[in-house]
């Protein structure tokens, strides 16, 4: 690669600088197969007669969208930036303009330090391929030279972990496999600035580790990173400052926690818009998470009740319809209650009404997690209302405080979410028991510190 | 250089530089496409072979034996060879061009390089066929005993024209193509059309006197002329005004089509 950097460039010292950017979409225009040059032709035939219908006023039939709108962001050298919201709101778009794959309508953005951008492993890679083709040929699309492709070769592969397929077509290596030697090759980019998008949302979760640790020693040796995740918990691991874009422009900047907190607070109050099913004439309007003390509620203890009341509408009357909710955290499905499981479902619904469920003294390490809901009918195969999630909550709390006392802990506690009460029996006789499922009490409660 | 700096309206001046780093890509995706191309197929690169000699026996059929067309004392398949090399060049680039972008639109949307590298690059490509097809006429040559010309020095210059011809086209339609699928279907057509247009199983002697300057509008008029004139030498002269009109064109064609692509390349990602 060339070199694109030069250190004392930027007056302000920004590796980033963007300043009052603006991209918009003219949509409405109908851009299909089908409908591509006649389109044109018709416009221009009947345009000297549209003209003369309505003046030079501009086509109604397109309308503007601005996918961002004056949004000003600098980043430091060597800072960890995350970048969360919604989809739609504009993320993608950012990164595309700082990527140069697409033009920004307005503003200005001074890159100072050679970058990459990995809005996609694997990029470029053909099936028909060999691995060993395909490293040369992702490699030179991720703008590296061949001797440099040829000086890394073996370290790509090694990392990549798939020596013995080396020859073989990529069409048939496993998605994980495919994955594998995609990461690798984009790992070995040595940019001054990487911009990443959700690049971990791909493969299995061991190899999801592998490229964060990739990305967080990318962080920590002094690199600058742009990082779009939906995961708060990757992101917050990784970031130490975060911008919340919303609808095109810039709805928060600063120290991740806060964002992610008011971020949190939004969903959740989104997520109060009814879901319904006009077929059984039942709606779910609204979900609240609340404290075993009844208050409403969006960051929990470890050990903590977690009540989930679900608020519902039924127009007609619905028999044994049967509820289901799940929390979810960052390795998917951590507990559930259900009535198909269990069998406890009312007798019927009707009217408004209230069901909630009380999942006692959560077991859960401080992450973030969702709450998903469904509701069957009585058949048990007909969905009423399909699992989606519905709310948001954080577990929030110092493991110190549950006896904890691991060094390691920041690495060891992304392995799970959910930690059942357990015991160690030890090879001096003694017995130690390990609980996340009662909140401590102020100190000198027994329960909580290692017995000897 | 000084910090990279992405602004509206204006065209990153980078541009011309990214090409350069990022010329080792030409020779990437040329290699690509040749290493997929006779991927799972039984004769491979003979297929480079088999395509224009079949096309030529036709040709000689059609034209020069039910057609009995004039030869000018050249054997009938070297004529039609030598029409066949420039023409089947430039109907395969402009095909390849034309699809280059469209059927690379997953990159585009998600990397970034100068996308004349793509279009380019299909053009590179088509360029190993020519050579392929080139061998084999100086094969045809020495079977037929038919020496070369000293005009065969001149030969280059409309192999760059040729090139040149195709890659203004190719940009052309590579770039109309992101936008108008209509050219997927138009294409063909031109390519189809211009196999009998374009003096490829005949000479353009044929022609009415009154006719020649209007036939020669066809860009790839002048340039199979002149491909005959420097490999079979002065049995088949050569009409001046026409290569005027094809080098002017070609002219044209590149800078325009260059214009265009580099003017659409910055909405690529949006409309692909």
């Amino acid at each position: 690669m060339s070199t694109l950097n030069n250190p004392k460039a930027n007056k302000a010292g920004f590796a980033i600088s963007i300043e009052n950017l603006g991209k918009r979409y003219t949509i409405g225009r109908q851009r299909s197969a089908n409908d591509g040059m006649r389109h044109v032709l018709e416009t221009a035939v009947r345009a000297p007669f549209a003209r003369l219908r309505s003046g030079w006023q501009k086509k109604i039939d397109s309308v503007d969208f601005w996918a961002l709108k004056g949004v000003s962001i600098n980043i430091k050298h060597g800072e960890v930036v995350g970048i969360i919201g919604r989809n739609g709101a504009g993320k993608s778009t950012l990164l595309k303009i700082l990527s140069r794959i697409t033009v920004p309508t307005e503003g200005k953005i001074s890159i100072d330090g050679r970058i990459a951008s990995l809005l996609e492993v694997g990029t470029g890679f053909h099936p028909e391929l060999t691995g060993r083709e395909n490293v040369f040929l992702n490699g030179a699309i991720l703008g590296m030279s061949r001797a440099e492709i040829l000086a890394k070769f073996d370290e790509i592969v090694a990392f990549s972990e798939i020596e013995e397929f080396l020859d073989t077509p990529v069409k048939r290596y496993s998605s994980g496999m495919y994955v594998r030697l995609a990461f690798s090759v984009a790992a070995h980019l040595n940019p001054e600035i990487l911009i990443c998008d959700e690049v971990l949302a791909v493969g299995d979760v061991s190899f999801q580790k592998k490229c964060l640790a990739k990305i967080k020693s990318f962080a920590e040796s002094g690199k600058t990173v742009l990082f779009v995740s939906h995961n708060m918990d990757t992101i917050r691991n990784l970031c130490d400052r975060i911008v919340w874009i919303n609808a095109g422009h810039v709805q928060e900047d600063g120290p991740s926690e806060e964002v992610i907190e008011s971020y949190f607070n939004e969903l959740s109050k989104e997520l109060k818009v009814s879901r319904s099913n006009p077929t059984y004439g039942l709606a779910i309007e609204n979900v609240l998470l609340k404290n075993d003390r009844g208050e409403e509620c969006n960051q929990f203890q470890p050990g903590e009740d977690l009540v989930v009341e679900v608020s519902y509408n039924a127009q007609a009357r619905i028999e044994r319809a049967m509820l289901a909710l799940g929390v979810l955290g960052i390795n998917g499905a951590c507990f559930i209650s259900s009535m198909l499981l269990d069998g406890h479902c009312p007798e019927f619904l009707e009217g408004k009404g209230k069901i909630s469920c009380t999942f006692k003294s959560i077991p859960l390490l401080p992450q973030s997690y969702s709450v998903k809901l469904s509701i069957r009918a009585a058949n048990a195969s007909d969905m009423i209302i399909p699992y989606q999630e519905v709310a948001y909550f954080n577990v929030v709390g110092d493991l110190a405080d549950y006896g904890y006392k691991g060094e390691y802990e920041t690495y060891a506690a992304r392995s799970t979410s959910v930690v059942v009460p357990y015991e160690w029996q030890l090879p001096d006789g003694s017995t130690v028991p390990v609980s996340l499922s009662r909140v401590p009490q102020p100190v000198g409660s027994p329960d909580f510190t290692f017995k000897g | 250089m000084s910090e990279l700096v992405i602004e509206s309206g204006r065209i990153e001046r980078q541009y011309w530089r990214d090409l350069w780093r990022y010329r080792e890509l030409f020779f990437f995706f040329t290699w690509r496409d040749l290493l997929v191309r006779y991927k799972q197929t039984v004769v491979g690169v003979s297929w480079s072979l088999i395509r224009p000699l079949l096309m030529m026996t036709v040709l000689t059929v059609v034209f020069g034996k039910l057609g009995k067309m004039p030869a000018a004392g050249v054997p009938y398949p070297l004529l039609v060879f030598c029409g066949m090399l420039p023409w089947q060049f430039f109907a395969t680039a402009i095909s390849e061009c034309g699809n280059s972008l469209v059927m690379n639109s997953n990159m585009i949307s998600k990397v970034y390089f100068p996308r004349l590298v793509i279009t380019v690059s299909s053009v590179m490509t088509t360029l190993v066929d020519f050579v392929v097809s080139a061998l084999f006429l100086a094969v045809l040559m020495i079977y037929f005993h038919f020496p070369p010309h000293a005009t065969l020095l001149v030969l280059p210059i409309y192999v760059l024209l040729m090139l040149g011809a195709s890659l203004g086209v190719g940009l052309w339609i590579a770039a109309l193509m992101v936008e108008y699928r209509d050219f997927r279907f138009i294409v063909p057509f031109v390519v189809q059309f211009g196999l009998y247009v374009s003096p490829v199983g005949f000479q353009t002697s044929i022609v009415p006197a009154r006719f020649r300057l209007l036939y020669s509008l066809n860009p790839m008029v002048g340039i199979i002329d002149g491909f005959r004139w420097c490999i079979l030498g002065a049995a088949t002269p050569v009409y001046w005004p026409g290569v005027a009109i094809s080098v002017t064109e070609v002219v044209l064609f590149v800078a325009s089509g260059i214009w265009y692509f580099r003017k659409t390349e910055r909405t690529f990602a949006d409309v692909i």
